[in-house]
């Protein structure tokens, strides 16, 4: 192919918001190590990475969802309540071995997910409505299935707690597990017919009709695919905290679509990728890491993440006005 | 020709409606299913407490909501356009928190509300500058603002909380109006609430809005300046706020960072339960009135009986949902009945 | 002679107060390419919609291979093997041309369901060369250029395996060496037995690629025959139609002083270099066919959009809009095209529709609504314009198209304006109301106000306007006054690049 030149290659590569985030990242841990240098410590990065491996399974369900042009702020409510369900069944019942709690997790968030799915889908009710609604009724059912106590590390079985911290090859299964997400939605993305019509429905809606892919089949798909992961993370939450408590997770939709918009994903829809994602919710996780560094109490980790949103989203804003701009040039000369 | 005859090739359908048809059509209107939901919920927990039905108390219980209700008056403005927003509570948490250090400080009570409402305005401002300057969508906008702002007090503020006040500060959210057992933060909604309803009904402004609602297409065609208009609204919601925070913050008397959380979801939902349309341009004040009354003493109601407030979390959500999804249900009713009556059913 | 492959019989559609197609007929046989031709608003779209499941006909008969058929939607006119290529609007910018030549279809392993890029990439590949396009398979769609886009739509059409290729203005967009790899592979397509229906208002295409016609006019068959029969002349007579001069109101032209002057005016992808000036009591028709920048120019002049350079005056004052405010100040009003979403607000009353941009005006020191003053307001204008409605209470979205666009002219004219602009205002309304909207507009030239009056039908063009002002493809190509107005001379000046332009 004349246009597989290696210099177009390299421009190429480089248009793309991965490629930025990446030189980003180097530039932002350039100074930080300068400061600090135990930052790149190895048992420091094995904290980022724990870290952030929780809130990549949910900023993978919100990125389907934005990208099908919605928004899902139900996430920590879906996460409180499936980690003190995991939570509450590991102190009842002892005996159930932690993969299958996982399992139900998963299994509750998908159920969690379908309401909303449903909702969305065939109740043709606004996303955001949609979710604001279930935020609130599903942390109000957590309350009412914790009866307002908490569930204590002392209260859960040690194979449970120590999920999180066991090693695999050096790497914690808490992160191959992330790991494991990345790859399994990259794939599900790139190489299956659902996956790609999400991208379909977000971009251009009338267009998919015309080629007959169901908008409400998609909806439902999205929330059920955040349902799930958010169960999936609702579980290892009460494990790696080793407690259940009822405003956990409080807030953590912001740090998913952050993370989102961080990656490159399009508010109006159709646009972003999985490890645009991954590479979003790594740069939050060392910026909230660093403010220590730079002598900010973590008090001002929220106010960070604000800003650096606004920043993303408007640096995809403007960048996306020049495109057009370029084209319009382009055409008629 | 008489200007009444022009009329008449189809007057003849609305004109000419039974009885009936006009009962149906007034009683499929959102503003009396809701005030009919009112009554039954008051003769409901009449029934159930003998304490609900006491002047006293009820006067009492507006010192839970009022707070909220004066918040909903400009979000209508918001939602109407067709936009949203969701810094509303970290908004006051901004208000608050300047309203607490600076009392700590020794300011006087006219410099805390003043100081209060510039804050207020100012956030509103911003928000409004940052959705239409840039054309980015209000949600994430105002998710990331809702961060940056409430970021600022949690930052300023930690673990601290502000609990110095000037004398008599604590007029504006826990007193009577002397001589009378009305809340003045009652008082002051109501009047707020008198004012909206002129302005949205009664006044070009007003009118404005509903054409952007419907059309923002056509109210730019038509000489309307939707973007200011939108950047008034905001900063008007900012505005409000700081009304909002002085309140809060009278009535507490202590100001931590974590102040006014979860209100983003209520007042909207009072918003929207009023039957403003989320997509924009449907929607009345009175509606918005009844519907603040309604869920202020149906959580007082559920207080009385000793509901918890998570059953109330769970009814608040539901009732939004529902809010959204009856009047849906009740359009394609009311378009099936439409379609009858113009194949000639009557 | 060959059985045909698409038979339309009787066909008619009747949208609400308008018979878009009224008893039509239609019959393509496979291996030739066949025209339809028509100006804006005969019926073309709405006959394609039909055919693509889009729209579902009032009445009349449709037969595929003889045999009868009727689409629910899209997807079974697809399956069918009918096939049309969308405009822009259809694609997917933010993916590959792959992506947007499999969305729906995509290639599937077979055992595992591992959707089957290379495979996809290949023939993409070798639809790409077919059509001699340089593109990787791989670039986004969104950073394509139109005309590149255009291709890939012909493509995703090809590897559907259609039977009937239905190709909407294909070369609007297209340059010269791009028409050409275009009409190599419309060939291809023929010879291997495919049918296509060209929609296209070149004339020139038409005579070269095209092997039979059929010509309609206000939604009526006129004709057909085939193209190596007739001439460029006897299929522009077929269009036009009507003889222009009976239907059109007298009007005297009192052309008075200079009250508008453009020049130079561009904006960019849109158009280039207009230059005109408009006078008192003059109607100034603006001609041209789809894309050709006609309502970009007027929303320009509106200050709906900005220019990019160029410059304006208004009664010798320089004028500058930075917003539809300062047009309306400096007395400009102007009547949308799409009367639906820019002209009204659907759910509103007749009574705020009419007194929107007047609100100012009619409210106590231009805050509070009176009530009585609007509602004399709103009734001596909607009664200048006779409409016909329940009342001024009603909302707008009940009244008929004809009647809706009567309130919009109530809404405008009400602002007493200088220099009034019409885009299309007669599209999709009765014989009645146009006549009355032929009569007012006028009778406001009469009264000193200069129009500026845009349409797609060329009898109104041509009976309306003292002075015609003609674009293509975003540059005007010529100025003709009254005395040397003919359908003619307008349709060639509308189709052709005829590059010299004349000032008034």
């Amino acid at each position: 192919m004349p246009d597989n030149s290696f210099s177009q290659f390299v421009r190429r590569t480089f248009a793309r918001r991965e490629a930025t985030l990446m030189v980003l990242l180097v530039v932002l841990l350039v100074p930080i190590t300068v400061r600090s240098p135990q930052f790149l410590s190895p048992k420091n990065i094995s904290t980022i990475l724990n870290d952030m491996a929780i809130l990549v399974i949910v900023a993978i369900g919100q990125f389907y969802v934005i990208l099908s042009n919605g928004i899902d702020l139900s996430v920590g409510s879906v996460i409180a309540f499936t980690g003190m369900a995991c939570g509450m069944i590991n102190e009842s019942f002892p005996q159930v071995p932690v993969g299958l709690l996982l399992l139900v997790g998963m299994g509750i968030g998908a159920g969690l997910g379908l309401v909303n799915g449903v909702l969305v889908a065939y109740g043709k009710i606004p996303p955001i409505i949609t979710t604001l609604g279930t935020m609130s009724i599903f942390r109000g059912m957590t309350f009412l299935l914790s009866k307002g106590t908490w569930v204590t590390a002392h209260e859960m079985t040690d194979s449970y707690i120590a999920l999180p911290r066991t090693t695999f090859l050096g790497i914690s299964y808490l992160l191959w597990i992330a790991l494991f997400v990345i790859v399994l939605f990259y794939y599900f993305s790139r190489n299956t017919r659902t996956g790609r019509e999400i991208y379909a429905i977000g971009g251009n809606p009338t267009a998919a009709k015309f080629v007959g892919v169901s908008e409400s089949r998609i909806r439902l798909v999205v929330f059920l695919i955040s349902g799930t992961l958010c169960g999936l993370a609702g579980s290892l939450w009460t494990a790696r905290y080793a407690s259940a408590v009822n405003e956990m997770a409080t807030g953590f939709e912001m740090q998913a679509v952050a993370a989102c918009v961080l990656g490159g994903v399009n508010f109006s829809g159709g646009a972003g990728g999985i490890i645009g994602v991954a590479l979003g919710t790594l740069f939050l996780g060392v910026v909230t890491n660093a403010l220590p560094v730079i002598y900010l109490s973590v008090f001002w980790q929220t106010f960070v993440q604000g800003l650096i949103v606004l920043m993303a989203l408007a640096l995809n804003t403007i960048s996306d006005q020049r495109k057009t701009r370029k084209l319009l040039e382009q055409r008629r000369g | 020709m008489s200007e009444k005859k022009q009329f008449v090739a189809q007057g003849r359908l609305i004109d000419e409606m039974s009885l009936k048809n006009r009962l149906v059509e007034l009683f499929t209107k959102w503003e009396v299913i809701l005030s009919f939901l009112f009554v039954v919920v008051f003769i409901f927990f009449t029934n159930m407490s003998p304490y609900f039905l006491d002047w006293f108390n009820l006067m009492n219980a507006t010192f839970q909501f009022s707070e909220k209700a004066i918040l909903a008056l400009p979000m209508i403005f918001i939602i109407m356009c067709g936009d949203i927003d969701i810094s509303i509570a970290s908004i006051i948490a901004l208000c608050a928190y300047v309203i607490g250090i600076s009392a700590e400080a020794g300011a006087s009570i006219p410099t805390l509300i003043v100081l209060s409402l510039l804050v207020g305005s100012a956030a509103g401002l911003v928000n409004g500058l940052l959705i239409t300057g840039l054309n980015m969508p209000a949600i994430a906008v105002t998710l990331a603002t809702q961060n940056i702002y409430r970021g600022i007090a949690t930052g300023m503020l930690g673990e601290h909380a502000c609990t110095k006040y000037p004398q008599g500060f604590g007029f504006f959210g826990q007193e009577f109006i002397p001589g009378t057992i009305i809340p003045f933060a009652f008082v002051l909604y109501l009047a707020l609430m008198l004012v909206f309803f002129f302005v949205l009904h009664k006044t070009a402004y007003g009118r404005r809005l509903y054409a952007i609602g419907n059309s923002a297409e056509t109210a730019r065609f038509s000489g309307i300046n939707v973007r200011r208009t939108r950047i008034i609204n905001y900063t008007l919601t900012g505005f409000f706020c700081g009304i909002s925070a002085v309140l809060l913050a009278s009535r507490i008397l202590s100001v931590r960072s974590n102040i006014a959380t979860g209100w983003d979801l209520e007042v909207i939902t009072l918003v929207v339960l009023g039957g403003v349309s989320i997509s924009g341009g449907r929607g009345t004040v009175f509606g918005v009135f009844i519907s603040s009354l309604l869920v202020g003493y149906l959580k007082f109601g559920m207080g009385l009986l000793k509901f918890s407030g998570t059953v109330m979390t769970i009814v608040i959500g539901s009732l939004l949902i529902i809010a959204v999804l009856l009047p849906r249900l009740l359009d394609i009713y009311k378009a099936n009945r439409k379609l009858k009556i113009q194949q000639g059913g009557l | 002679m060959q059985k045909a492959l698409l038979e339309v019989q009787n066909l008619t559609k009747i949208f609400p107060g308008i018979r878009a197609l009224d008893d039509v007929h239609l019959s393509i046989r496979s291996g030739e390419v066949h025209a339809l031709i028509g100006e804006n608003g005969a019926g073309k779209s709405t006959l394609v919609k039909i055919l693509t499941g889009v729209y579902f006909p009032t009445s009349g008969v449709i037969e595929l291979e003889g045999k009868p058929i009727s689409f629910k939607n899209a997807i079974e006119a697809q399956e069918a093997g009918i096939v049309a290529i969308h405009q822009e609007a259809s694609m997917f910018p933010e993916l590959s041309v792959t992506e947007n030549i499999y969305m729906g279809h995509h290639i599937r392993n077979e055992k595992t369901r591992k959707l089957d890029w290379k495979a996809m990439t290949e023939h993409t590949r070798v639809l790409l060369s077919q059509m001699k396009l340089d593109i990787n398979p791989d670039t986004l769609v969104k950073n394509l250029s139109v005309a590149q886009r255009h291709m890939v739509e012909i493509s995703k059409a090809l590897s559907l395996d259609a039977r009937l290729v239905i190709m909407d203005e294909p070369t609007s967009a297209l340059t010269g060496r791009e028409v050409e790899d275009l009409f190599r592979i419309v060939r291809e397509l023929r010879d291997s037995g495919k049918a296509i229906l060209f929609i296209s208002h070149k004339f020139a295409e038409i005579f070269e690629i095209c092997d039979y016609f059929t010509v309609l006019r206000d939604g009526q068959y006129i004709g057909e025959g085939e193209v190596r029969k007739s001439s460029e002349d006897d299929i522009i007579q077929m269009m036009i139609g009507r003889s222009v001069d009976q239907m059109y109101p007298e009007h005297t032209t009192h052309t008075g002083e200079k009250i508008l002057e453009v020049r130079g005016l561009s904006q960019l992808g849109a158009f280039k270099d207009i230059s005109f000036d408009l006078h008192r009591g003059e109607i100034l028709g603006l001609f041209g066919l789809v894309g050709a920048g006609r309502t970009e120019v007027v929303r320009t002049i509106f200050g709906i959009d900005k220019a990019d350079g160029g410059s304006m005056s208004i009664e010798g004052k320089p004028y500058n809009p930075r917003n539809p405010q300062d047009a309306m100040r400096r007395g400009i009003a102007l009547v949308p095209e799409d009367r639906q979403k820019q002209g009204l607000v659907l759910q509103m009353s007749l009574t705020h529709n009419i007194s929107l941009p007047m609100l100012t005006k009619l409210c106590w020191k231009g805050l509070v609504t009176k009530g009585k003053s609007e509602k004399t307001y709103v009734e001596k204008q909607g009664n200048e314009m006779e409409i016909k409605a329940a009342g001024y209470h009603v909302d707008a979205e009940t009244l008929s198209g004809g009647n809706q666009q009567k309130v919009v002219l109530a809404k405008w004219i009400g602002t007493d304006p200088k220099i009034l602009i019409l885009d299309e205002p007669t599209k999709g309304i009765d014989v009645a109301t146009k006549a009355a909207v032929h009569e007012f507009v006028c009778e406001m030239a009469s009264r000193g106000v200069a129009v500026i009056l845009i349409s797609s039908e060329l009898p109104e063009v041509i009976g309306m306007a003292d002075r015609v002002m003609v674009m293509h493809e975003g540059i005007q190509t010529g100025f003709i006054d009254r005395k040397d107005l003919s359908a003619e001379l307008v349709m060639r000046y509308a189709i052709k690049e005829v590059k010299e332009v004349t000032h008034a």
